[in-house]
C-alpha cells in the first residue's frame, strides 16, 4: 500500500492553506493510500498545529526540537530523514520552502523527484503519472515516477481543492526521538521585511499591470497614462521590477504584492503562475497580449491580441475622449 | 574564490510561440531559438562581481549537446574565465539527479568554493541546485538574492521569500546556492565580446573522463520521465475580443464601465 506524508508548513501557529489541499491530491496518486501529515516545528506552536491537523488526517507525525523553532531547510530535511520511511511518497508545497527544502530531501531518501505538479492521473504498476507544466506554463506534459524506492513532490499550492476541516479525529505520534544530529553548515539569521513603496498598490480597484511585453523603460509611461485616464494605479510583473523599471512594492505576485481588485489589466503578461498567485478576489482580468497562445488568456475573462505597445494610447485616448 | 556555475541552454520564451509537433507528443523544435536560462545570467554576472572584488575565477559548466557550446561562449563573453562542456550520448534522457550527478562529478575534479545555479531554468523544477548540494554534501540555499563574503569560510546570504520578503542565513563555504533573477543587473553582451572568445578553447568531457558510471545517468538512471506534452482541454478560457483595434475598444470600454474598470 502506498504511504503518503504531507508536509505542513505553518506561520505563527497556523497550518498554511496547502495543508487542506493534500487530501484531495493523495485521492488523486492512490485513492487507497495511506495519507499522513507531519509537523515539525517546536513549543506550542507545534503543538497547537499538529493537534488542529488532526481534524483532516487521521494520522499526524509530531516532530519538536528547540532547532526547528525558524524551518530552516537543511535541518527541517534531517528531521524528515530520520523520521520518515525512505519508500514513501512525500508531499511537499511548491513554494519558496518547498523549493529549498524537497530536491534535497529527495537525495537524501534516495527516492525519485517531481516538482510542481498541477495533478496526478494515478500509480500503474510503480510509475505514478502526474502532470505539470513547463516554459512558464505555455505547454503541459504527463510525467511518470518509479515510486517504488520512494519520491518527493512537490504540489503547486491552489492546484488542488481544499478539503473542509473535518472530524476525522486523528492522533499525534510524536517522533521527535527519532530525531539525531541537527547539526548544520546553514543558519538562519532574521527575516528582513520588504520595503514599503510610495504606493499600495493593494489599496487600488483597479490595476493597469505591465509585463515585460512592455519593452523598454521610457514604455512604462503609456501605462502610466492610462492608469491616469482610467483613475487606476499601475502594477507590474516581476522582469519590470528586476530590470528596475519600477520599484518594488509594485510587483504583483507571491514574491511580491498579494492584491484583490475588482478589475486587472494584464498588459503583456504571460500569466506564470508566480505572477497570478498574487491576483486574488476573483477580478475582472483583461489581458492585452501579442501571442494569441499566451497562458494569460485562460485564465482572463477578456483576452485581446494586440500590441500593447500600439493598444495602449489609443484606449488611452478613447477614454479621455469619453 | 573559485565559482563554477552551472548554465543550461533553453528554448526562449520570449522569441518563441511554442506548437505542438503533428504527432502531438512533442514541442515542434524545427525553428525554435535558443538561449542561455534568464536565471543563468544573473548567476554569471553575481560570480563576475565576487570575483572582482575577492580575487579568483570564474568557470561555467553545462550538460547539453554540440549546440550548448554557444551558451558556454555567452557566459565567457560577459567575463566568465573558463567554459566546460559535459556531454555524452550516456547521458540523454538524463532526469534532474541524473544532470546533478553528472555535475557532480566535474565538480570533484576541480576545487571551488562556491557552485551557483539558476533558481530554475525552462522546465520550472529547480531542482538540480538542491540535488548538487545534497549530493556533495554542501550546504545550500535556494532563490538567493543577496550574497556578502564575511571572510574565507563564511558568507552570508539573503534568499528572497513569500511577498519579497528576505531570509538572511550565514552558510560555510564551500557551498551550492540559486540564484534568482533581480539580484543584479547582468551585463550587456555584444557582438564583439562574442567574436573575442569566439576561437576560445572549452573542453569537452565524456562519463569516460568524469568516471561516472553510465547506468546511473541517461534514460537508464532517470527515476522521472517525461511522457509527453500536450494541450490540455481547459475549459473557454478567455472572451477574445475582434475586430479593428477601434472596434475592439469600444468593446472593451463597454466592458470596462460595467465592471467598475471606469
Ligand atoms: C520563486 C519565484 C517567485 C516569482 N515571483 C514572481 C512574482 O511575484 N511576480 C511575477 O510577476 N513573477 C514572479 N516570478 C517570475 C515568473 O516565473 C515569470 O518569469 C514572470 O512572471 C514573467 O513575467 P512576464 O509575464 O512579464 O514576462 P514574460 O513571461 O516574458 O511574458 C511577456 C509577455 O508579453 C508578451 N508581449 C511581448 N511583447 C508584447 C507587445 N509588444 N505587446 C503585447 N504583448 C507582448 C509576450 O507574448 C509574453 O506573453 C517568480 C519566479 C520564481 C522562480
Ligand atoms: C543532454 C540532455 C538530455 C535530456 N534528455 C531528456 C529526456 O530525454 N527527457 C526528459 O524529460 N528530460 C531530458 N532532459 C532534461 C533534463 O531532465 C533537465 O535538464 C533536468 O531535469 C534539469 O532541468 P530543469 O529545467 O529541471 O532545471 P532546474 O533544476 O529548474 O534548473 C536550475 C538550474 O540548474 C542548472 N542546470 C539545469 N540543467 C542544467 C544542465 N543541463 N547543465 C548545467 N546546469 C544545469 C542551471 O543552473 C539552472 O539554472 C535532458 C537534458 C539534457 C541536458
Amino acid at each position: 500500500m502506498t504511504q503518503i506524508f504531507a508536509y505542513i508548513p505553518f506561520k505563527n501557529g497556523n497550518a498554511e492553506d496547502v495543508a487542506l489541499e493534500y487530501p484531495a491530491a493523495a485521492e488523486k496518486i492512490d485513492p487507497s493510500a495511506s495519507l499522513t501529515a507531519v509537523v515539525t516545528g517546536t513549543g506550542p506552536d507545534v503543538d497547537a498545529v499538529a493537534e488542529e491537523m488532526t481534524k483532516t488526517y487521521k494520522e499526524v507525525i509530531k516532530i519538536s526540537h528547540a532547532d526547528l523553532a525558524y524551518p530552516n531547510a537543511e535541518l527541517v530535511r534531517k528531521a524528515l530523514t530520520d523520521a520518515l520511511p525512505h519508500d514513501a511518497v512525500i508531499l511537499v508545497p511548491h513554494d519558496t520552502f518547498g523549493m529549498d527544502l524537497a530536491p534535497g530531501l529527495s537525495v537524501k531518501m534516495d527516492a525519485a523527484y517531481a516538482a510542481d505538479i498541477v495533478d496526478f492521473e494515478g500509480i500503474d504498476s510503480n510509475a505514478l503519472k502526474m502532470i505539470r507544466q513547463e516554459l512558464g506554463g505555455a505547454v503541459y506534459t504527463h510525467v511518470t515516477s518509479d515510486i517504488s524506492t520512494g519520491a518527493v513532490i512537490t504540489i503547486r499550492p491552489g492546484s488542488f481543492a481544499p478539503t473542509e476541516a473535518g472530524s476525522a479525529g486523528g492522533t499525534v505520534i510524536d517522533k521527535s526521538s527519532e530525531v539525531k544530529d541537527l547539526a548544520a553548515k546553514r543558519k538562519f539569521l532574521e527575516v528582513v521585511v520588504a520595503e514599503v513603496g510610495d504606493v499600495d498598490i493593494t489599496k487600488s480597484d483597479v490595476l493597469v499591470s505591465v509585463g515585460r511585453g512592455i519593452e523598454d523603460e521610457e514604455n512604462i509611461e503609456l501605462a502610466q497614462e492610462l492608469a491616469e485616464a482610467m483613475g487606476a494605479v499601475v502594477s507590474c510583473s516581476r522582469p519590470i521590477v528586476d530590470a528596475k523599471w519600477l520599484e518594488k512594492s509594485r510587483q504583483v505576485g507571491t514574491s511580491g504584492q498579494t492584491v484583490k481588485p475588482k478589475v486587472y489589466l494584464a498588459m503583456g503578461i504571460s500569466g506564470s503562475f508566480q505572477h497570478l498567485g498574487g491576483v486574488k478576489g476573483n477580478p475582472f482580468i483583461v489581458a492585452v497580449n501579442k501571442n494569441p497562445k499566451a497562458p494569460i488568456f485562460q485564465v482572463a475573462d477578456v483576452g485581446i491580441v494586440e500590441d500593447i505597445l500600439e493598444f495602449i494610447p489609443e484606449l488611452t485616448e478613447a477614454i479621455k475622449s469619453q | 574564490m573559485e565559482i563554477l556555475v552551472c548554465v543550461k541552454r533553453v528554448p526562449d520564451t520570449a522569441e518563441n510561440e511554442f506548437e505542438l509537433n503533428s504527432a502531438g507528443n512533442d514541442l515542434d523544435r524545427d525553428d525554435l531559438v535558443y538561449s542561455v536560462n534568464e536565471w543563468d545570467n544573473y548567476a554569471v554576472e553575481e560570480a563576475i562581481q565576487i570575483v572582482d572584488n575577492v580575487g579568483g575565477s570564474v568557470t561555467v559548466v553545462t550538460v547539453g549537446d554540440d549546440e550548448s557550446e554557444e551558451v558556454l561562449r555567452r557566459e565567457m563573453a560577459m567575463g566568465a574565465n573558463n567554459g566546460v562542456l559535459l556531454s555524452d550520448e550516456a547521458f540523454e534522457g538524463s532526469d534532474g539527479k541524473g544532470i546533478a550527478a553528472i555535475l557532480k562529478a566535474e565538480i570533484e575534479k576541480g576545487k571551488y568554493d562556491l557552485i551557483l545555479t539558476g533558481a530554475q531554468a525552462d522546465e520550472g523544477a529547480g531542482q538540480v541546485g538542491g540535488m548538487l548540494a545534497a549530493m556533495l554534501d554542501y550546504p545550500y540555499a535556494s532563490l538567493v538574492n543577496k550574497i556578502e563574503a564575511v571572510d574565507d569560510a563564511v558568507i552570508k546570504v539573503g534568499r528572497e521569500i513569500e511577498g519579497g520578503n528576505q531570509e538572511m542565513n550565514e552558510i560555510q563555504l564551500p557551498s551550492v546556492l540559486s540564484i534568482q533573477t533581480g539580484i543584479n543587473e547582468p551585463r550587456y553582451v555584444g557582438i564583439r565580446g562574442i567574436r573575442k572568445v569566439a576561437s576560445v578553447d572549452i573542453p569537452v568531457k565524456g562519463a569516460g573522463d568524469l568516471g561516472i558510471d553510465a547506468a546511473k545517468v541517461g534514460d537508464a538512471g532517470a527515476k522521472t520521465k517525461r511522457v509527453d506534452y500536450f494541450v490540455p482541454d481547459l475549459g473557454e478560457g478567455a472572451e477574445m475580443l475582434e475586430g479593428s483595434t477601434d472596434e475592439i475598444i469600444e468593446k472593451l470600454i463597454e466592458k470596462l464601465k460595467a465592471k467598475g474598470g471606469l
